[in-house]
C-alpha cells in the first residue's frame, strides 16, 4: 500500500485549515499527520496516516511522559514508514482498530482515555508487533539528545572540563 | 615495537590484552621474555572514547554472537548478550568502573568456611590471602589505587553523598569513597578525575587505570612485545607430546595465522577462555584442552548482582563524578544468621538516561516505568556485589548450532541462581533501600542484573587436578606450557570486585613464568 507523496510544504495555517482531528494527532490526506496546533508535521510515503497516527499514539502509550512533546515521539517511530515494516504496521494497526472496535470505539487512536488503550495494548504486549516497536522506542525514544534536557540529563561533559570545577558535589539539602 | 616472525617458536603467546593478558605480556617483556599479544579487538586510546553510552557501546562491546539459556533474567530480557564486555586492546580495563579490593582471608577458604552447601560446588583457594598479599601491594601500586600506599581518597559526588547519609542513618561504618585505580592526586603519568562521569564509557582523561595506555605501550616499549589487533584466535595447536606449540588466529583480513609459542597464555575473559580451549579439541584431547577434569567451561560465576535506585523530591544529578566512587563494606563477611553464606558490597552506581531506560527495568512499559524515569534528575543509585555460588550447571559450552564471523562455534552461557544467590540478594535488595529510605526517598526501585560484567570460574583453581582446570599458578593441570591468565581462574568469586586480584594473579603468574622459562623447565 503505497501513499501518494504530498512534496508541497504546507504552512501552519493551512495545516490548521485542513484539520479534522483524531485523538491528540490530525490525520488527512495528502500523506501528512500532524499536531492539532500545527506545531509539527510529518509526512509519510509508504505507511498511510492513519497508521503513523496510531504508531505515534501507540510510542506516547507505551513510554508516557507528559513532559515530552509529540514531536520526540514522531522522530522515534518515523523509521516505520519504510517498505521493510508494511506488513507488520498494517497488520498490528488492523488488529489493535479491530480490538478497539470490539471495545466500543471507532479505532485505537479514537479510544479516548490512555487507560483504555493501554488495556488494548496490553492484549498485544507479548506479540511480535507491539514487542518490536517497544523495544525500538528504548533506543529511539531515549537515544535522543534532545530529549535528554528534559529528563535534566546533561551528557556528556568532557568539553565542557569535567564537573569537578562544575557542580559534582552541589546538593544542598541532605 | 617489537616484530616476531609467525615461526618464532621462542616467544610467549598471550590471547587477550586486558586485566589479565595486558598486564602478564607486559610483566614478562620487563622481564626480557619475547610476548606476542593477540588481541580480537582494535586500539583505542583516550582521544578515542565517545561519551555517550550507545555510541561507546558500539565502539567497544563485545557484540560477536553468543547464545544463553537457564533461568537468569538476562537470558530472556538480552537473550545474545550474556555479558557487557569489552572488545579492543585493553580489554575491559577500558569499561571497569575502577573499584579495587582485595579478597578476604575467608573468601579463599569458601569450602571450608561455608561447609557443604547443597547445589554449590565450592573448594577452597589453592592460595591463602599471605601468598597473594606481595602481589596485591604491587597491584595497587600499578593502578594507583586510592586509600592504599598513602594514596588519598576520591572526593565523594553527589551521588555518593546521599548513599554516605543513609548508610550512617543505618549505623554502617565502613562507608568510603572507595578503593579506586581512579587517581585522587596526579599519580604515575596519569591525570587527576576531573569528575566527568562515563567511567564504563573510557576514561578519556586517562585518570583510570587501562592497561590500553599503561602496562600495553609500557611492554611495547621494551621491545620485547608485539601486539597484534584485530587478531581472533581459533584454537591453540599442541604436539603428539601434549605440549601446546602455536595458536592458530585469523588476521586483521580473516586469513588464517599460526604463530608458534613455547609457552600460550589464554586471557579471553571466562566466556572466550574456555570457548578457546573446547574449540582445540583434538583426537589426542577430544573434550578439549586441559579439560580431563571435565572442569572447563563449568562453575560460571558472574556474582550476586542488582540495582537499587531511588528518588528523591529534589535533585541529585548521580551522573555527575566518578561513577562507583562510593562503598559501604559492612556487610561484606560471612554472617549466617542473615540466611546465606558469604557477602556483599554496595556501591554507588550511575546511568546515563539512554542506558537506564534499557536497563531500569527491562521490558516494563506504562506510567509505572515512565514516573521514574521522570525522575531521573532527582535519582540516586547503588549495585551491590556480592559471592554467588559455583555450579557445574552453570557452564560456557560450545553452541554447534551457532557459528561467529569466523565460522567458530560460539559460547553459550547457562546460568540459573542458586538459592543462596537469591536469599543475599532479597537481603541486599532489603537494605539498600533502607539506605535511601533513611535519607527521605520517595521511591525505591530494586532493579534486575545487568548482563554480566564479572565473569568468573569458567577455568578454575584447584590443588587437585579432577577438581579443577588449573594450579595454583595459573598453570593448567594438564599441559605444563599452558596457561590460564584471567578471572576464568578464580576458585571461588569472593564478594569484590575482581579485576584487582586479577592483576595481582598475572603479576605472580608473570614472575613464575619467567622463572620457570629461566629454569629451562618451559
Amino acid at each position: 500500500m503505497t501513499k501518494q507523496t504530498n512534496r508541497k510544504t504546507m504552512t501552519r495555517r493551512e495545516l490548521l485549515s485542513r484539520t479534522a482531528a483524531v485523538g491528540t494527532l490530525v490525520v488527512f490526506g495528502g500523506g501528512i499527520v500532524a499536531a492539532p496546533d500545527g506545531a509539527w508535521a510529518t509526512e509519510v510515503t509508504t505507511i498511510s496516516e492513519h497508521e503513523m497516527a496510531t504508531l505515534i499514539q501507540m510510542a506516547r502509550d507505551i513510554y508516557p511522559h507528559d513532559k515530552v512533546g509529540d514531536e520526540y515521539y514522531v522522530t522515534a517511530v518515523k523509521g516505520y514508514d519504510s517498505e521493510g515494516s508494511i506488513t507488520m504496521v498494517s497488520e498490528g494497526v488492523a488488529a489493535l482498530d479491530a480490538m478497539a472496535k470490539a471495545a466500543g470505539a471507532n479505532s485505537y487512536i479514537e479510544t479516548k482515555w490512555e487507560d483504555n488503550r493501554v488495556d488494548l495494548l496490553k492484549q498485544i504486549e507479548d506479540g511480535g508487533f507491539f514487542q518490536a516497536i517497544r523495544g525500538g522506542l528504548v533506543t529511539g525514544l531515549y537515544n535522543q539528545k534532545d530529549v535528554w534536557p528534559i529528563f535534566g540529563y546533561e551528557g556528556e561533559s568532557f568539553s565542557k572540563g569535567g564537573y569537578l570545577h562544575r557542580g559534582f558535589d552541589d546538593i544542598n539539602w541532605l | 615495537m617489537a616484530k616476531f616472525e609467525l615461526n618464532d617458536g621462542d616467544v610467549v603467546v598471550v590471547i587477550g590484552t586486558g586485566a589479565g593478558g595486558g598486564v602478564l605480556s607486559n610483566e614478562l617483556a620487563q622481564k626480557g621474555v619475547k610476548v606476542v599479544a593477540l588481541e580480537a579487538g582494535g586500539r583505542y586510546l583516550p582521544e578515542d572514547y565517545v561519551n555517550d553510552e550507545w555510541d561507546s557501546f558500539g565502539q567497544l562491546a563485545w557484540t560477536d554472537a553468543r547464545t544463553t539459556s537457564g533461568d537468569w533474567r538476562v537470558s530472556k530480557d538480552f537473550s545474545g548478550l550474556p555479558a557487557w564486555i569489552v572488545k579492543a586492546v585493553g580489554g575491559s580495563t577500558t569499561h571497569w568502573a575502577g573499584a579495587s579490593l582485595r579478597f578476604q582471608d575467608h573468601e579463599l577458604r569458601a569450602k571450608t568456611e561455608y561447609g557443604d552447601v547443597e547445589g554449590a560446588n565450592l573448594l577452597d583457594w589453592p592460595i591463602t590471602l599471605a601468598d597473594l598479599e606481595p602481589y596485591y601491594t604491587k597491584a595497587e601500586d600499578k593502578l594507583g589505587v586510592t586509600r592504599t600506599g598513602g594514596r588519598p581518597g576520591l572526593p565523594g559526588n553527589n551521588n555518593y553523598k546521599v548513599f554516605e547519609k543513609g548508610a550512617k542513618a543505618l549505623g554502617y561504618k565502613e562507608v568510603h569513597t572507595g578503593r579506586m585505580a581512579v587517581n585522587s592526586t596526579d599519580y604515575d603519568d596519569r591525570a587527576i578525575c576531573q569528575q566527568t562521569g562515563f567511567c564504563f564509557q573510557g576514561c578519556k582523561w586517562g585518570a583510570k587505570w587501562s592497561s590500553a595506555y599503561t602496562d600495553i605501550p609500557r611492554g611495547e616499549a621494551t621491545g620485547n612485545m608485539e601486539v597484534r589487533e584485530k587478531s581472533h584466535v581459533a584454537r591453540i595447536l599442541h604436539d603428539d607430546t601434549g605440549k601446546v606449540t602455536g595458536v592458530e588466529y585469523f588476521d586483521p583480513d580473516g586469513n588464517l595465522q599460526m604463530q608458534k609459542a613455547r609457552v600460550v597464555c589464554v586471557a579471553g575473559n571466562s566466556f572466550e577462555s574456555p570457548r578457546m580451549l573446547l574449540n582445540s579439541a583434538s583426537s589426542m584431547f577430544p573434550d578439549g584442552l586441559a579439560n580431563s577434569s571435565g572442569m572447563v567451561g563449568k562453575n560460571y560465576m558472574r556474582h550476586m548482582t542488582g540495582s537499587v535506585y531511588a528518588l528523591f523530591d529534589q535533585p541529585v544529578k548521580m551522573w555527575r563524578g566518578t561513577t562507583m566512587a562510593g562503598i559501604i563494606q559492612d556487610e561484606s563477611r560471612h554472617d549466617p544468621s542473615r540466611g546465606f553464606v558469604g557477602g556483599y558490597e554496595m556501591e554507588t552506581l550511575s546511568l546515563g538516561l539512554p542506558f537506564m531506560a534499557a536497563f531500569l527495568n527491562p521490558g516494563a512499559w506504562g506510567r509505572g516505568f515512565t514516573t521514574a524515569l521522570d525522575g531521573y534528575e532527582n535519582m540516586a543509585g547503588m549495585w551491590i556485589v556480592g559471592e554467588d555460588m559455583p555450579q557445574e550447571s552453570n557452564r560456557v559450552t560450545l553452541n554447534m548450532d551457532v557459528k561467529d564471523q569466523h565460522g567458530l562455534p560460539v559460547a553459550n552461557v547457562h546460568f540459573s541462581d542458586h538459592p543462596n544467590d537469591i536469599a543475599m540478594r532479597e537481603h541486599a535488595y532489603q537494605q539498600g533501600q533502607a539506605v535511601y529510605e533513611a535519607v527521605g526517598a520517595t521511591r525505591v526501585m530494586p532493579t534486575p542484573p545487568y548482563p554480566s560484567t564479572h565473569n568468573l570460574g569458567t577455568n578454575r583453581m584447584s590443588a587437585k587436578a579432577q577438581d579443577g582446570v588449573v594450579n595454583k599458578w595459573g598453570q593448567t593441570h594438564d599441559i605444563e606450557n599452558l596457561f590460564v591468565s584471567d578471572g576464568s581462574q578464580f576458585t571461588t568469586g569472593a564478594s569484590e570486585n575482581p579485576t584487582l586480584t586479577i592483576v595481582a594473579l598475572a603479576i605472580r603468574q608473570a614472575d613464575r613464568i619467567a622463572d620457570e622459562i629461566a629454569k629451562g623447565n618451559l
